[in-house]
């Protein structure tokens, strides 16, 4: 065998991009990597299953005017759409948010990605791209396609002439959801090696704010404590987006401020943990 | 000196109570130079500190002419660093990998896959490309790594323990491929290792750190000083009493484990056989035989050992 040296080396004088584009290359390499995975590529499909059933029932509300009582289309019915999607968005942040930053960490990789030039938050946000993607694919996209397909069917624009806030509604009501899924769970794959781990750790917090608020709910009588549950919390948020009397007696605003307070802290989380060096003190 | 590719003028850096680089002022010139110390003397924290990953109390670093607080990412666009612990992208094949580290450098997607394929090939992964990094054995991730650090054609290599873990073959291919760049290739590189035979095939210059202090750097042939004025020694009789002689006759020698032991003598010497002449009067004089001296070679172990005070 020949001194593999011999096999030589070239110098490079191609161009180099210096844009802080390199976000966009972890993001896109995130997104084709869970896309490869079959049964994640099939639960992305499934997700729009809730898409459909609500298409096929927009198009009968405006073509068939008798089945209007039963098929009926309300502000409300975006609102809920959204809701049904929740799930959605559960399993696919678990899914492909869990192991995005702490697969990084089992690998070492951290050192690899800051030694490139790039920005700590330029990784973090080609991360946050890649759940971001997927989420937004599940909430505002079908959202958006269904306000656009009741303006089709029903062939004019009353009823968003009507409901005009129902363009921000959707829009900012998927964010709400995508924003505070992803962060929290970015937050919580930095913080282990493990992403078994990291999608417990956000199970459980969802689960557990959600049990919490249960029990404190049968001992007090009253849901002013709606603020301890995530899960709860959004939903207030979204319900005011939506311009509907909110579910719980919590304060709409308390729950905003908890879901910010929460965004703040995952990104405090992310900023510290977020490091090419880990040092042990 | 030739021009410089890195220098610290003053950095101190520190870890909670635990001060990793004390007041450290270094000059690293072109070509291959290694940094050199036991564990803990703080090469690896003089590494991330000029990559960026650790931010220095105090003092200024510069990069090839840049200076790392104020332009962090030019300076990382030209440098390549192998780390010294196991690093790798999960979850992908060898060219994915490294043109993936292409791209993330600012290569067009094109080129970083072109380039990835020709580095592979360079460091001897050729025929394993295409196969999950995670599955590579030690050696070949360590290849890995190397690739990694020079798909984007970086001007400077920071390479951190890279036989670590090698077999000997491997440890032999890996020390050519780097000598290769360095000598070949026009690749400045800086050689964090404490395994000194590495460093003395690799480099021409050194830098000795030692309790995160720079304890001596130049050349090695400098440093090593002039061949032929240490002499290895082994006597039968009373060894401290001619050590005692030696030194009194102006002679440097000291105990060693072993049983020869090396004795220096300083200045010039006036004629072939004056420094052999010299041990053995002294020797005589001591009332020890001779049993064996020889010219020693002095070698990077010596200049290491006196660095750091153990000669």
């Amino acid at each position: 065998m020949s001194p593999i040296h011999d096999q030589s080396y070239r110098r490079y004088q191609g161009a180099r991009n210096m844009s802080g584009s390199a976000w966009a290359v972890i993001a896109w390499s995130g997104i084709r990597a869970m896309l490869a995975k079959r049964a994640y590529l099939g639960l992305v499909i499934f997700s729009w299953v809730p898409f459909i059933v609500n298409a096929v029932r927009i198009y009968v509300a405006a073509n068939y005017p008798q089945a209007g009582a039963f098929f009926g289309i309300s502000p409300n019915t975006f609102r809920q759409f959204l809701e049904s999607q929740g799930v959605f968005v559960f399993f696919m942040t678990v899914w492909a948010g869990a192991g995005l930053i702490a697969n990084d960490r089992r690998a070492n990789a951290l050192q690899i990605y800051l030694s490139k030039p790039l920005l700590r938050s330029e990784y973090i946000g080609g991360k946050l791209a890649v759940l971001v993607a997927f989420l937004v694919n599940v909430t505002l996209i079908p959202g958006l396609l269904l306000l656009l397909l009741q303006i089709a069917f029903s062939g004019n624009f009353d009823f968003i002439r009507a409901n005009a806030y129902l363009v921000p509604a959707v829009i900012l009501g998927s964010l709400v959801q995508v924003i505070v899924a992803s962060t929290t769970m970015l937050a919580l794959s930095s913080l282990s090696k493990s992403s078994r781990y990291a999608a417990l750790l956000y199970t459980g917090a969802i689960f557990f704010t959600d049990a919490v608020f249960g029990a404190v709910r049968v001992i007090t009588g009253n849901t002013r404590m709606a603020w301890l549950s995530i899960s709860a919390n959004m939903g207030q948020v979204t319900d005011v987006i939506f311009r509907q009397t909110p579910k719980y007696e919590t304060p709409w605003i308390v729950s905003l401020m908890v879901l910010l307070a929460l965004v703040a802290l995952s990104i405090s989380v992310l900023e510290r943990r977020v490091r090419g060096v880990e040092v042990v003190s | 000196m030739s021009e410089s590719v890195v220098t610290l003028d003053r950095v101190s850096v520190t870890y909670g109570k635990q001060r990793a680089l004390r007041d450290v002022s270094a000059v690293f010139p072109k070509g291959a130079v290694g940094l050199l110390g036991p564990n803990g003397a703080g090469k690896s924290t003089m590494l991330k500190s000029l990559l960026g990953f650790v931010k220095p109390d105090s003092g200024t670093l510069n990069v090839l002419g840049l200076n790392v607080a104020d332009k962090p990412l030019e300076v990382r666009s030209r440098l390549g660093y192998m780390p010294e612990s196991e690093a790798h992208i999960p979850g992908m094949n060898a060219v994915s990998f490294v043109a993936y580290c292409g791209q993330l450098s600012g290569l067009p997607k094109a080129d970083a896959m072109q380039r990835a394929h020709e580095v592979l090939y360079y460091v001897g992964l050729g025929e394993a490309r295409y196969r999950n990094v995670e599955t590579y054995s030690t050696g070949m991730k360590q290849r890995i790594k190397l690739a990694q650090a020079l798909v984007h054609d970086p001007d400077l290599l920071f390479l951190d323990e890279p036989t670590n873990g090698m077999d000997p073959k491997g440890r032999d291919e890996m020390l050519e491929l780097i000598r290769d760049l360095a000598h070949n290739k026009g690749v400045n590189l800086i050689l964090s290792s404490h395994l000194l035979p590495d460093v003395e095939y690799t480099c021409d210059h050194v830098v000795v750190m030692d309790k995160g202090t720079v304890a001596t750097f130049g050349t090695i042939e400098a440093l090593k000083g002039p061949a032929g004025r240490v002499y290895e020694v082994r006597v039968k009789g009373e060894l401290p009493t001619f050590i005692a002689a030696l030194k009194a006759a102006g002679l440097e020698a000291s105990e060693t484990d072993e049983d020869v032991m090396r004795v220096f003598v300083p200045g010039v010497p006036a004629g072939a056989g004056e420094d052999q002449q010299r041990i053995c009067g002294v020797a005589l004089s001591a009332g020890v035989q001779v049993r064996h001296l020889k010219p020693s070679l002095p070698t990077l172990e010596d200049v290491f050992a006196r660095a750091i005070g153990e000669a």
